[in-house]
């Protein structure tokens, strides 16, 4: 990849490849002050939960239930709150973070994978059964996932992987919606000459895929790996169906856990504070991702996503 | 979603065949081709083929007390559709569809085309802001949004007090299905956003040429040149919703705790069948609302796409 390529995906500029063009059209720049302001009333609405789990997680659990929930209030208990959550009960929201962690990358490295080499596979090559291949993958997309938890679970009790990571991991390796993405990415982003230029090279198809194809396809693998990545990572339902131990759980399925128990009561009342602080934890390091990777996945999702 | 563009796709993007130059190259450029797909294929076929299978397969049987398993034909389906628990779950999220989609796919569009128009200042900021909730898991943002609605300390419930407006009751039975919608539309908002927004920046620049020479103001821009040209896009985001909306499952979930009397374990078709299938050990049957309800999204789904279909063809039929 050029320099210039390089810089162009970094400012998410233009990666919509000669073919199309970026817009240069810009007939009225002047600011709207009324949609200014608007826009940022808008922002106050998915803004201000968040802001609240922040302020709630530096309170602690009379300071929760006595101060107004949106400012500080009673002492600065953050410390505290990050201390017992990460003491609970032998220090398990380590672990499901790190089960959160391991499954959410294995998962989308995978899927990524898969749903790259299918969709290139599609936009590349002509072979018999390429249309129903493509149209069955496309119609699965509709297949609610959720429906299918249930017989996985069944099939999944009767291999003896229930209650494995691998039973949240394998069925998180479809992306139908990955393979559609990079198929029309692929299409976009590679031109074909460059691989009759690398065959007449002497290249074989696979050192193609690898050297040219995958080189030249970054944008849509950030943006079907951050999917991938942000699906696994807040699924609930399939780990909740496959896994018993506690120490498999990833975070959504150990603060519901928590939570649960902290509305059962029993004497358990400091919990709340802990759910909340655990809350705010587990949202952080994609949240932390995304502001990261915005540029890349905005452009992949831009050339590749959804042409008109 | 075998909607227009990507059939049209198909049509222009095959190479002629003419072209090839021997028998060779074109059987090594298919193995290979085979190659890329199959470990997509093996886990397609083995995650969503044969689960699939499994419990159209399943949903045929009835489990008896003694004796496991005995062939029931369409038992289960005739049950499923007259359980009331079933049909008024499925009405329920029928009625979410109905009123959820429209109002967060309204507002995704809106943002969208403010933001696309650039006429606003920060935009880079909103944008980024308006789609960090979908980052939360649905978990959190659930947990979340309990304690905001809270009667006693949720923050809404001490603003009202502090107004005059006495306290709001978020979690009764009448009103939890509203606040149901406001956390989904919380959380996917800016997703359907950005998918729109990625849209609207690859529409090429000649559209808008002919608008200007036009002297369309931004409405008509947005009304006339934008919203048809990502139409596409727009649809994906309804059929996203559509199975969205019928799968609900961690919401009822985890309200369930702290609104036990407002949610049934039947407020939804998905936590029906899980409800049936581990707590009631009634397998079959919940293989049947789980395959029944697929095929309900496939249904909706469909019908939507093809209500699509015929506006464009009848409005390319007026122009």
């Amino acid at each position: 990849m050029s320099a210039l390529d390089t810089r162009a995906m970094v400012t998410g500029d233009s990666i919509a490849g000669p073919r199309r063009g970026r817009r240069r059209f810009a007939p009225d720049r002047r600011r709207s002050m009324p949609l200014t302001v608007l826009l940022w009333l808008c922002v106050a609405y998915f803004v201000l939960p968040l802001w609240w789990l922040f302020v709630s997680s530096t309170k602690d659990n009379s300071a929760l239930f006595s101060t107004f929930g949106l400012w500080f209030g009673g002492d600065f208990s953050l410390w505290e709150n990050l201390q017992t959550l990460f003491t609970v009960r032998d220090g398990i929201f380590v672990r499901w973070m790190g089960n959160t962690l391991f499954y959410s990358l294995t998962a989308a490295i995978g899927a990524t994978l898969l749903a790259t080499m299918a969709g290139y596979a599609f936009a590349k090559y002509e072979f018999p059964g390429k249309k129903a291949m493509f149209s069955a993958t496309l119609g699965a997309v509709m297949i609610p996932l959720t429906a299918l938890a249930l017989p996985t679970y069944l099939l999944f009790s009767q291999a003896g992987l229930t209650d494995t990571p691998w039973a949240v991991i394998i069925p998180s390796l479809v992306s139908p919606f990955g393979v559609y993405l990079m198929r029309v990415y692929a299409a976009d982003a590679i031109d074909d000459s460059l691989l009759e230029a690398a065959r007449v090279d002497g290249a074989g198809e696979f050192r193609i895929f690898w050297q040219v194809g995958l080189r030249l396809l970054g944008p849509g693998l950030v943006t079907v790996f951050l999917f991938s990545l942000v699906a696994t990572w807040n699924n609930y339902f399939l780990p909740l169906i496959m896994l018993n131990s506690s120490d498999l759980y990833p975070l959504t399925v150990g603060l519901a856990q928590i939570q649960s128990a902290a509305s059962a009561g029993g004497g358990s009342q400091a919990l709340f504070s802990t759910v909340i602080t655990g809350s705010f934890v587990s949202i952080l390091p994609l949240v932390i991702a995304f502001l990261f990777l915005q540029r890349y996945w905005q452009s992949g999702l831009a050339s590749g996503g959804v042409k008109g | 979603m075998s909607h227009s563009p990507t059939l049209s796709d198909e049509r222009t993007r095959t190479a002629p065949p003419s072209r090839r130059p021997t028998n060779t190259t074109q059987r090594r450029q298919r193995r290979a081709a085979y190659l890329f797909l199959l470990p997509f294929g093996v886990v397609f076929v083995t995650m969503l083929v044969v689960p699939l299978a499994y419990a159209g397969y399943l949903s045929l049987f009835e489990s008896k007390l003694i004796g496991g398993e005995a062939f029931a034909g369409l038992a289960n389906y005739g049950r499923a559709l007259t359980d009331p628990k079933f049909l008024e779950g499925l009405g329920r999220v029928g009625l979410f569809f109905i009123v959820q989609v429209p109002i967060m796919l309204g507002l995704a569009l809106f943002f969208a085309l403010a933001l696309d128009s650039a006429r606003a200042r920060g935009s880079k900021a909103i944008r980024l802001l308006i789609y960090m909730p979908y980052a939360v898991p649905a978990v959190v943002a659930t947990l979340m949004w309990g304690y905001l609605y809270g009667p006693d300390f949720g923050p809404i419930a001490q603003i009202a007090r502090a107004v005059g407006f006495g306290t709001p009751d978020f979690l009764s039975a009448d009103s939890i299905l509203g606040s149901m919608m406001n956390i989904v539309t919380w959380e996917f908002v800016g997703y359907n956003m950005i998918i729109m927004y990625a849209a609207l920046r690859s529409i090429p620049a000649e559209l808008y040429e002919a608008a200007e020479i036009d002297g369309a103001g931004q409405f008509r821009l947005a009304w006339s040149v934008k919203i048809p040209a990502i139409r596409p896009a727009i649809m994906l985001t309804v059929i996203f919703s559509i199975i969205g909306s019928f799968q609900l499952f961690a919401e009822p979930s985890l309200l369930n705790a702290i609104a036990p009397d407002a949610i049934t374990t039947s407020f939804t078709p998905n936590y029906y069948a899980y409800n049936l299938a581990f707590i009631n050990q009634e397998l079959t049957y919940a293989a049947a609302i789980a395959f029944l309800l697929g095929i309900v999204i496939a249904v909706v789904s469909y019908v939507v796409q093809l209500a699509e279909q015929r506006r464009e063809r009848q409005e390319m039929r007026q122009s």
